[in-house]
């Protein structure tokens, strides 16, 4: 499974470094900072549905292998 | 002062109408006929709707649900000098992306419309919440850092012990008989309290901050250039920036006076219409959140047992708190003429995005009008959506499960004991909420 941000769509709602600050961290501004580069390990794939159905914006893409 | 993004002119004595209403001189609203007949009872929230009608916030996801049932995507009223209502999750957020066709310029929607001495657009009154691009831009980026999340929480030590002594102050409880006003004795005192502390403004203002948000976001219905109270806020931040300036401290207002756009020092009605936004956006706002949440844990034992039961769950509850009970409405006017799915919109035409129905949406959410404590999928748009989400939403996130954490820890247990009174307006939230007080934690 790999995870893809879209930065220019994400407006800082904070949603996916609240539920998953093991692949997501967050700047200055509050934006969302994607922190895992490539295949995300088993026991954080649940995490990483979990960001990405709750982005208000639609930024969390989960591209599942 | 010279050299400023504004270049109106300064006068001797003059104090800037920062988000003043005069009656005469000064139009920072446009005069509009008025005849407060028109702002009766609303009969058909299709065709006349009113979200100013005290009868609607009580009802309002009924009313939703009965537009949507209805197939009526967008509502319409004549009043206000014309305001369109879009009520499915894609219409608001179709709204709410377009700054092209819908100019934030005014964001709270009222008889009349903002005139020739207020802020034009891009800038607005309130920057950046009444800014569009490219302005709003540079503006937010002069407020994020202040209200990203990893300077939001270390304030939560400080947000715990005010709920506390608020709850302390409450006094003494015989469960079972004891009624208390959780929105007046508790819920109503939190966000005023931080935001007034952020700012540097005296503590012992807060009924004042409280007169000033009922002003500037209730009486929406009375007649342009009336409404003294705009007036009040005005003088009230003009004042405070007076005294910020003679004594800088380290506060929100003393950076705010001190920050630039463009290489260029904002003059003093950005960092005043700055300030506005500030202490009037996070004040019945997150007041109402807290208030909607301990109305239904009142009505919903299951789920204040649950968060007793599992703390954890909060990080859920809480995100369905706000889905649920979102308790903001924005507005937008329109820039350019649009045909918006059939609907003739007009330039200067108001139109209402009432996030907290995109959140009801059964398109977009399963099972919509039932509160699941622990929703899994979530995307609720209670911050709203797109360039304009709520820049204190990680303060009011913090507020509201603190809030919500400390009053069932000292109150496990507590029921309804009476009539609710709902706030009127683009704000919902009950502004009168008794509650009967069954147990109280050792």
């Amino acid at each position: 499974m790999r995870v893809h941000l879209d930065s220019e769509k994400c407006q800082g709602h904070n949603r996916c470094y609240a539920l998953a600050p093991e692949l997501f961290d967050v700047d200055d501004y509050g934006q969302a900072v994607l922190l895992v580069d490539g295949d995300i390990p088993v026991e954080l794939q649940e995490k990483a549905r979990l960001a990405a159905s709750n982005c208000p914006e639609f930024a969390i893409k989960v591209l599942e292998s | 002062m010279t050299d400023t993004v504004d270049s109106r002119p300064e006068r001797p004595g003059y104090v800037p109408p920062i988000f003043g209403d005069s009656p005469e001189g000064t139009h920072v609203w446009q005069r509009v006929p008025y005849d407060p007949a028109h702002y009766g009872p609303v009969s058909d929230f299709t065709s006349d709707f009113d979200h100013g009608d005290p009868a609607y916030n009580p009802v309002a996801p009924t009313v939703w649900k009965e537009l949507r049932d209805g197939g009526c995507p967008v509502a319409h009223s004549d009043r206000y000098g014309g305001m369109w209502v879009p009520i499915t999750h894609d219409t608001v957020h179709e709204v709410a992306y377009d700054t092209e066709h819908f100019t934030s310029r005014a964001v709270v929607v009222a008889v009349g419309r903002p005139g020739d001495l207020a802020l034009p657009a891009p800038i607005g009154g309130a920057p950046p919440i009444t800014s569009d691009p490219p302005f709003h831009g540079m503006a937010r980026r002069l407020l994020l850092p202040a209200f990203a999340p990893k300077q939001i929480e270390p304030w939560e030590p400080e947000v715990r012990k005010l709920c506390r002594e608020l709850l302390d102050r409450i006094g003494d409880i015989t469960p079972g008989e004891s009624v208390i006003d959780a929105a007046v004795q508790y819920a109503q005192h939190i966000p005023v309290n931080v935001i007034g502390r952020m700012l540097g403004f005296p503590a012992a203002d807060e009924d004042l901050f409280r007169k000033f948000v009922h002003d500037a976001l209730e009486r929406i219905a009375e007649e342009p250039g009336t409404r003294d109270g705009m007036d009040d806020l005005g003088e009230y931040i003009y004042d405070q920036i007076q005294d910020h300036r003679a004594n800088p401290r380290d506060d929100l207002t003393s950076y705010l006076l001190n920050v630039e756009i463009e290489g260029q020092p904002v003059n003093d009605d950005i960092a005043g219409g700055m300030i506005i936004l500030l202490l009037i956006a996070g004040i019945d706002t997150t007041w109402s959140a807290i208030g909607s949440s301990l109305w239904h844990l009142a009505q919903h034992p299951e789920d204040h047992q649950r968060l007793l039961d599992d703390p954890e769950v909060m990080t859920f509850a809480l995100e369905e708190f706000l889905r649920a009970y979102a308790p903001v409405t924005m507005a937008r006017l329109v820039a350019k003429d649009i045909d918006f799915h059939g609907c003739p919109m007009k330039q200067d035409d108001w139109v209402l995005l009432p996030f907290p129905a995109a959140n009801r949406d059964p398109l977009k959410f399963e099972d919509p009008d039932t509160f699941v404590v622990d929703r899994q999928e979530n995307r609720h748009a209670a911050f709203g959506l797109g360039i304009h989400r709520c820049i204190g939403s990680n303060l009011a996130r913090l507020e509201l499960k603190v809030a919500i954490e400390e009053f069932i820890a000292r109150f496990p247990r507590f029921e309804l004991a009476g009539d609710v009174r709902w706030s009127v307006g683009q704000i919902r939230g009950p502004r009168e909420l008794p509650v009967r007080i069954l147990a109280v934690a050792d």
